[in-house]
């Protein structure tokens, strides 16, 4: 009798289905878990380059989550690090000036040169650009730069004027020029009014002292220091017309949104800033890392980073331009990513009319900060 | 004679206050100790070193900047206290003496809705209202006067400080005003008192520790403050908080941070004891 109430395989009972079923529902989870564990990737970058329009699809095709951490300034990148255990952070993006006190600190892992097509790269110095290398060793791959020079409001400014960094002297300009607050572009571009050319870092006293000079001559036409939302809204809403310290990663933002505003390298020249990726030292994750940035080198990767909703960069390797050529030609035309464009930001490195951004050659950073900080009191 | 009772150790009230006593010395005093000790500390390769040097008061302390950015706090801080207070009064008094219970409890509501939203977006809000391009300048272009630059200017500071305190302080006004005897009020108007003097000989005395207590609640959040200074004063010239952020920021002098950061506690001590001393006096008959 009893075997006749007893269920098989074929024939469950009720109970027997609510059993199987809920220990089946409640081990999903571990299953899938199992299956495909979604790998975190920690990043330590400047806002925007942990976000879905950048890293979204190399995540989907991966299987991995960024959690970026964001920074503004690479000081501030520095003491993010150095407060942190080794292995915090798989993947930073550095200011190019700052991978030297990276490499120099052991934050970050030396990398295999043979795994980055250097041989793609538009310019000759971005295959070993200054500090990224140490003697053979590789630390650091760039994947993107921009140009730092006069942006102004066209209604204010005109393009002649906007030609020399003493446009921002122009009388009519009093309490509107703004300064991104950060003393390294600031007082960089100062320098360049100087007329210090390529030595524009490496100012000895009497240098140093003209700048300081020209800077606080400044003074009276500063309308307010800001950060990148400060700066973005002042130049949108008119309030400042025209902008120390920034170029085409704020203004064309601003640009692809109707608003009267362009960066444009002055005569004096202009600075290049650079962004280069390395491997946190004692990652666990090297090598989904180096797939990372090598996507970032990609013709795909490189269209991104031009595109960045946050703040757009140049391309730097000919495939990628001729893919942003391809897909976006507006915006390629837009930035002079162009071959044969007057404003190629290639063609600007080429005539020696940029220089790559440094930290002060003959003062310390705390030296100028220090300046800086008198400045903004005066 | 009677000798003072000397309490016994009472268990079920230490047990009651054990939990804040316990609180406060780990999330009050200790940080708090940690930052004096870390004003003496050092960095090297942007990481701090544990050590006991006077460099960075004597850095900071010297630096004619430094007490630029001083005396200018202190001075839009307090301005902002008196510009809140000013104008809170009246709205507190007409909340306290000239409403219906129903309205009063509706304008507190109202009064407290602000504070549902975050302050950093309440400021970015003024910069559409206060730009040249922006509603009050186009109001009053209408009139043919304008535009006034607001933004980034000290203005643009105090409204921002306003915004942070004037709900807050009417809050407090109206409850110091409301818990004054009426009764006072009226001897006050049948003896002849006029109008005016009787806010000023009688009801200002009467809410004087309340009124003292809103204005130093507005002097501590104005001091303090790095958003107004920051986004609607145009860090131009910076505040302490500011100098606070610069000094982190570059370099990562934390010590030196904690250097204003220690500067700026001694100062709303000194702020906060002087006012609570005046708060709590009692009117000496003469």
């Amino acid at each position: 009798m009893a075997s006749n109430n007893k269920s098989s395989v074929l024939t469950p009972s009720r109970r027997d289905v609510l059993k199987y079923g809920g220990a089946a529902a409640l081990s999903m989870p571990f299953v899938s878990r199992a299956w495909a564990q979604t790998v975190e990737i920690n990043m330590l970058a400047w806002y925007g380059h942990g976000e879905p329009d950048i890293v979204g699809e190399f995540e989907a095709a991966n299987n991995v989550k960024f959690k970026p951490k964001y920074y503004a300034g690479g000081d501030n990148m520095l003491g993010l690090i150095a407060q942190s255990p080794a292995g915090t952070y798989d993947v930073i993006l550095s200011d190019a000036e700052f991978v030297q006190q990276l490499n120099a600190a052991g934050y970050i892992e030396e990398l295999n040169a043979a795994d980055y097509n250097f041989d793609d790269m538009l310019h000759d110095d971005f295959k070993k650009f200054p500090g990224h290398w140490d003697g053979d060793k590789l630390h650091s791959v760039m994947v993107r730069c921009g140009h730092l020079g006069v942006s102004y409001n066209k209604n204010a400014v005109t393009a002649e004027e906007a030609m020399s960094y003493k446009c921002f002297w122009k009388p009519e300009l009093k309490g509107k020029v703004g300064h991104f607050d950060w003393h390294l572009p600031s007082l960089g571009m100062m320098s360049l009014t100087n007329g210090n050319g390529a030595g524009l870092w490496d100012l000895d006293d009497a240098k140093w002292a003209a700048v300081k000079e020209t800077t606080m001559s400044l003074r009276p036409q500063a309308g307010g220091f800001f950060d990148y939302g400060g700066t973005f809204n002042s130049l949108k809403n008119g309030e400042m017309q025209a902008m120390c310290g920034i170029g085409d990663w704020i203004t064309g933002v601003l640009e692809k949104d109707g608003a009267p505003v362009a960066s444009v390298v002055p005569k004096e020249g202009g600075i290049q800033w650079t962004e280069s990726y390395c491997i946190g030292k004692g990652s666990e994750k090297q090598e989904i890392v180096k797939k990372f940035i090598q996507y970032m080198l990609s013709p795909e990767g490189q269209v991104k980073s031009a595109q960045m909703a946050a703040y757009p960069g140049f391309c730097i390797t000919k495939a990628g331009r001729a893919k942003l050529n391809e897909v976006d030609k507006k915006e390629a035309e837009r930035t002079g990513q162009v071959d044969g464009m007057p404003n190629d930001p290639i063609t600007l490195i080429k005539e020696g009319r940029i220089h790559y951004r440094d930290i002060p050659k003959q003062q310390s950073l705390e030296d100028w900060n220090d300046f800086w900080s008198e400045y903004k009191n005066a | 004679m009677n000798r003072p009772e000397k309490k016994s150790f009472d268990l079920y009230a230490m047990t009651w206050r054990l939990p804040i006593i316990v609180w406060q010395t780990i999330f009050f005093v200790g940080p708090l100790l940690f930052m004096v000790a870390m004003s003496f500390f050092v960095v090297k390769n942007y990481r701090m070193v544990e050590a006991f040097e006077f460099t960075n008061w004597e850095k900071m302390l010297g630096r004619g900047y430094f007490w630029d950015s001083y005396l200018l706090t202190l001075g839009l801080a307090s301005l902002s206290t008196v510009v809140a207070m000013l104008i809170a009064f009246p709205a507190a008094y007409a909340l306290a003496f000239k409403v219906s219970d129903s309205v009063r409890r509706w304008a507190i509501f109202l009064l407290i809705i602000p504070f549902f939203t975050s302050y950093l977006v309440r400021i970015f809000s003024w910069y559409v209202i206060l730009a040249e391009s922006g509603v009050v300048n186009a109001i009053l272009g209408y009139v043919g006067l304008g535009p006034y630059t607001m933004l980034n200017t000290k203005f643009g500071t105090l409204v921002g400080y306003m915004t942070l305190t004037l709900p807050l302080v009417v809050i407090l006004q109206t409850f110091a005003l409301s818990n004054i005897d009426t009764r006072l009020v009226e001897a006050a108007h049948n003896l002849g008192c006029k109008p005016f003097a009787t806010v000023w000989r009688v009801v200002i005395p009467l809410a004087k520790t309340g009124l003292i207590i809103a204005a130093l609640f507005c002097f501590i959040l104005s001091f303090g403050d790095f958003v107004a200074p920051y986004y609607l004063g145009g860090s131009k010239p910076p505040t302490l908080p500011i100098l606070i952020i610069d000094t982190t920021k570059s370099g990562q002098q934390w010590p030196r941070a904690a250097v204003v950061a220690i500067m700026m506690m001694v100062t709303l001590f000194a702020v906060a004891f002087a006012a609570l001393t005046a708060a709590y006096r009692k009117r000496s008959r003469s």
